[in-house]
């Protein structure tokens, strides 16, 4: 197409008729490949979305991945067992004390190790005080993909600031918690930490009342990610997608009353299910879990028994486990998250494998978004919940 | 109605706005630099090793040598190497000594494994966190006697655990040396029989 | 839910002369396994998708295992009976026999069953060898899940999966060269300079620069002022 065509269309604007036509014709059928990331702020760190646009149609999508690669894995082969625990803290770097937990359930099956039951409280709390960060801080990422510029997501910051706080003051690091061993938990929490836990539980319904009314209602909220982004049950269980995501599209399956690991049987909770599999009942799964969590929180804290916190007969040092493997799976805030370990017998595992949740429920990325637009890629990439340190390992 | 939830969201942020005049609860920032949080009590940067006396920082680590933390180290950042002599520690027991005892803060991770696993109480992790420098080798690359810190900034930083530790360790000491006034009474008695049991034989002899 | 022998004999009697084995696992866990000849790997895995009883509907963890070749010294005890006197025991005479293990790469596969809510049964893959044989057959077009998941196995391990839809690397590289899981691999030495206390890294250091390219930037440690 020339100028001289485009001076045409301007001559005929007035009277739109057959040559506009014409012309518009002549871009359809025209593919854009358009590059989104890595480096961009959407997506949520270094991650690259080759996107396939027709006009401003996706047709196709090929998500690419390790820019953030160390090779985790290797890593975990190199040092003793002890020694991968700090580094799954940086796996999913938003929920460490679940991939502490997840790792420590995966050894502790491997070798055979008792938990004593106050560790298993205090695992249990810290892994809902986790879910709780994690979700509050989605909605909050979320918004922030939708267009509403800063205020959700600085909500959701303050108060993730009061759960870091609490990690803090336990285990000594915001975020790099390091905190669970294998046979319990490395210190035991104070009186005062139990009081400070409380009174977050309690007063976290009233912030998430504040949130819901700022965002469940909101009617642009509503238009924007009602319908977008849908996956059906199907798929969604073929491609092993797990978590919120899941229970998005309506499937019941939720590790803590399925797998029925640590505690969990004791507590009295639900698991909220989507309709629609969009991205609106993502947003509201995960709302709902929150209330779900802080119910597990309020029974945890008044049932916390008193005793050890670690398995007298455990192990710090030369610590071997028996030739053999373990596959040891939780519910993290993401998904499921699973650590695969081969023994053979000496301090180091002959092979560690994350199964990383947000890596494989990235799998569907691609059919979600089709037929949507660019923008909405960016809030169904959003509501994925990834983090790239656990996608690219 | 269309709008109304608009409205009450818009409703929330102006809660938060002016409340954050009114309640300090609200205001949940600080100017940094002027003023600092308190660090809770649990808080880990880096490792530093403990010293007994600060007015001889060197002759008096609880470092021995023994190069657990240096194996166990998941990112491999402490380097040790032990002394040829050996020279009295804080209880007076002859004991090996860092010649070299160095901790790369650019590879460390702050995750306190060097901590747990040291059978003498004698590396700590450090509350500084200040520590930002302009040179990126040498200045991170921390040797022993920019480590050591004194038993007093021990029990500055970390009151709780500094106290178990001490009491831990008078225990220890005591038991050693109530063991080693057993020892040295039962080598005086067995001295004391050999020196009666050459005597007994030779009374029948007579 | 059934054992692994169960399945391994319904499964026999399903797919007669399929290669279906059950791999012990003698740790604590006693995750056991089953271990299937690639001929049949693919309908065996429709099978124990589709099965009613089992519903093996998703697959949750696709992961690689390098066995490189292994040199096994096996001890047997030889007794022969003397053939003068019968009745005397017989001489046991020790022999040691090496033998040569070969490598192969493995693929494991997580299953669990969304809709009975049970699992794991877990089965494993296995190359001829390490090198041109390296190849299994795809399990994509059965569950989604391993679409990315055997990228990572081929990108890693380096094991080829017949039959998946878009076999590339994923984590490194397209560029990259060699399969870093393999326990065999070789790890580059070409470090950035820095004055590390540790012999061995030092040691690579220098070998891949020999002369430091900027010698302001390796002082020496200083020591601090008392």
């Amino acid at each position: 197409m020339s100028v001289s065509d485009l001076s045409g269309l301007n001559a005929e604007r007035a009277t739109p008729g057959a040559r506009v036509r014409e012309v518009h014709d002549s871009f359809h059928g025209d593919l854009l490949e358009v590059s989104m990331g890595p480096h961009h702020p959407s997506t949520h760190g270094v991650f690259r979305m080759i996107v396939t646009l027709d006009g401003e149609t996706i047709v196709k999508l090929k998500p690419v991945f390790g820019y953030l690669h160390r090779n985790h894995e290797k890593l975990g082969e190199t040092v003793t067992y002890l020694g991968s625990m700090p580094y799954t803290d940086r796996l999913d770097y938003l929920s460490s004390m679940t991939n502490n937990w997840a790792y420590a359930l995966a050894v502790e099956k491997l070798a055979g190790q008792a938990v004593p039951e106050r560790a298993e409280y205090v695992r249990v709390i810290l892994a809902e005080l986790t879910r709780l960060l994690n979700h509050t801080c989605l909605a909050g990422f979320l918004m922030q993909d939708c267009g509403c510029s800063g205020t959700p997501l600085m909500y959701a910051f303050r108060e993730r600031e009061y759960i870091l706080d609490l990690f803090e003051s336990l285990s000594g690091s915001r975020m790099m918690c390091n905190y669970q061993r294998f046979g319990g938990c490395r210190v035991d929490p104070s009186a005062d930490w139990l009081a400070g836990a409380q009174k977050l539980t309690d007063r976290y319904g009233t912030f998430l009342d504040e949130f819901e009314t700022l965002l469940t209602g909101n009617e642009i909220i509503m238009a924007r990610t009602q319908g977008v982004g849908k996956l059906s049950p199907e798929l969604a269980i073929s491609a092993g997608v797990t978590g919120p995501m899941l229970r998005a599209t309506g499937v019941n399956y939720d590790l803590r009353k399925v797998d029925a690991y640590g505690v969990y049987p004791r507590f009295d909770f639900r698991v909220p299910l989507g309709d629609h599999g969009d991205v609106y009942d993502r947003y509201m799964i995960r709302v709902l879990e929150m209330r779900e969590s802080i119910k597990i929180l309020q029974q945890a804290l008044a049932g916390l028994p008193a005793g050890p916190i670690m398995d007298p007969k455990a192990k710090l040092r030369s610590f071997r486990p028996k030739a053999g493997e373990a596959y040891g799976r939780i519910e993290g805030p993401k998904g499921e998250i699973g650590f695969y370990l081969l023994s053979d017998g000496s301090p180091n595992p002959y092979r560690y494998r994350i199964r990383p949740p947000s890596f494989i429920n990235l799998t569907v990325l691609e059919d979600m978004c089709l037929g949507h637009t660019v923008a909405d890629a960016v809030i169904i990439l959003g509501s994925v919940d990834i983090v790239l340190g656990e996608v690219d390992r | 109605m269309l709008g109304t939830g608009l409205l009450q969201g818009l409703g929330v942020t102006a809660k938060n706005f002016v409340g954050s005049f009114h309640d300090p609860a609200r205001l949940t920032t600080i100017e940094y630099p002027e003023v600092k949080t308190k660090l809770p009590e649990a808080y880990r940067n880096f490792p530093f090793l403990v010293t007994e006396n600060a007015t001889d920082p060197m002759g008096t680590l609880r470092c021995v040598a023994c190069q657990i933390c240096e194996k166990e180290c998941p990112p491999q950042c402490i380097y040790i190497e032990k002394s040829k002599d050996k020279k009295p520690d804080a209880t007076g027991k002859p004991q090996l000594f860092p010649a070299i005892f160095a901790i790369d803060t650019s590879v460390c991770m702050s995750c306190q494994i060097c901590v747990e696993v040291c059978p003498f109480d004698a590396i700590k992790m450090d509350q500084v966190y200040e520590i930002a420098t302009t040179d990126r080798f040498s200045a991170l690359l921390l040797n022993r006697e920019q480590l050591a810190k004194s038993n007093a900034y021990y029990h500055e930083i970390h009151p709780t655990e500094a106290a178990e530790v001490d009491a831990r360790l008078a225990a220890e000491r005591k038991a050693a040396e109530a063991k080693a006034v057993a020892a040295a009474a039962a080598k005086a008695a067995a001295a004391a029989a050999k020196l009666a049991a050459p005597v007994a034989p030779k009374t029948p002899a007579v | 839910m059934e054992s692994p022998e169960q399945i391994r004999d319904r499964l026999l009697a399903r797919f007669p002369g399929a290669e279906i084995s059950v791999v012990t696992n003698p740790g604590l866990a006693a995750q056991h396994s089953l271990l299937l000849g690639a001929a049949h790997a693919r309908a065996i895995a429709e099978f124990l998708r589709d099965d009613p009883t089992l519903r093996l509907d998703q697959c949750s963890n696709v992961t690689g295992i390098d066995w490189p070749e292994k040199e096994i010294v096996e001890t047997t005890n030889i007794s022969t009976p003397d053939p003068a006197n019968p009745a005397a025991p017989p001489t046991a005479v020790e022999q040691k026999t090496k033998r040569l293990q070969p490598g192969f790469l493995e693929v494991v596969y997580h299953l669990y069953s969304i809709t009975h809510r049970h699992g794991p049964v877990i089965f494993r893959l296995r190359t001829g060898n390490r090198t041109d044989q390296a190849t299994v057959p795809s399990l994509t077009p059965v569950w989604r899940s391993c679409e990315f998941q055997e990228r990572e196995v081929f990108d890693l391990f380096g094991v080829t999966f017949v039959g998946h839809p878009d076999l590339r690397r994923i984590l490194m590289w397209d560029e990259f060269k060699d399969h870093p899981m393999r326990r065999d691999y070789v790890e580059p030495d070409d470090y950035e300079w820095e004055p590390t206390p540790h012999g061995a890294v030092l040691e690579k250091t220098k070998a891949h620069y020999p002369t430091p390219p900027a010698p302001a930037s390796v002082a020496p440690v200083k020591a601090a002022a008392p």
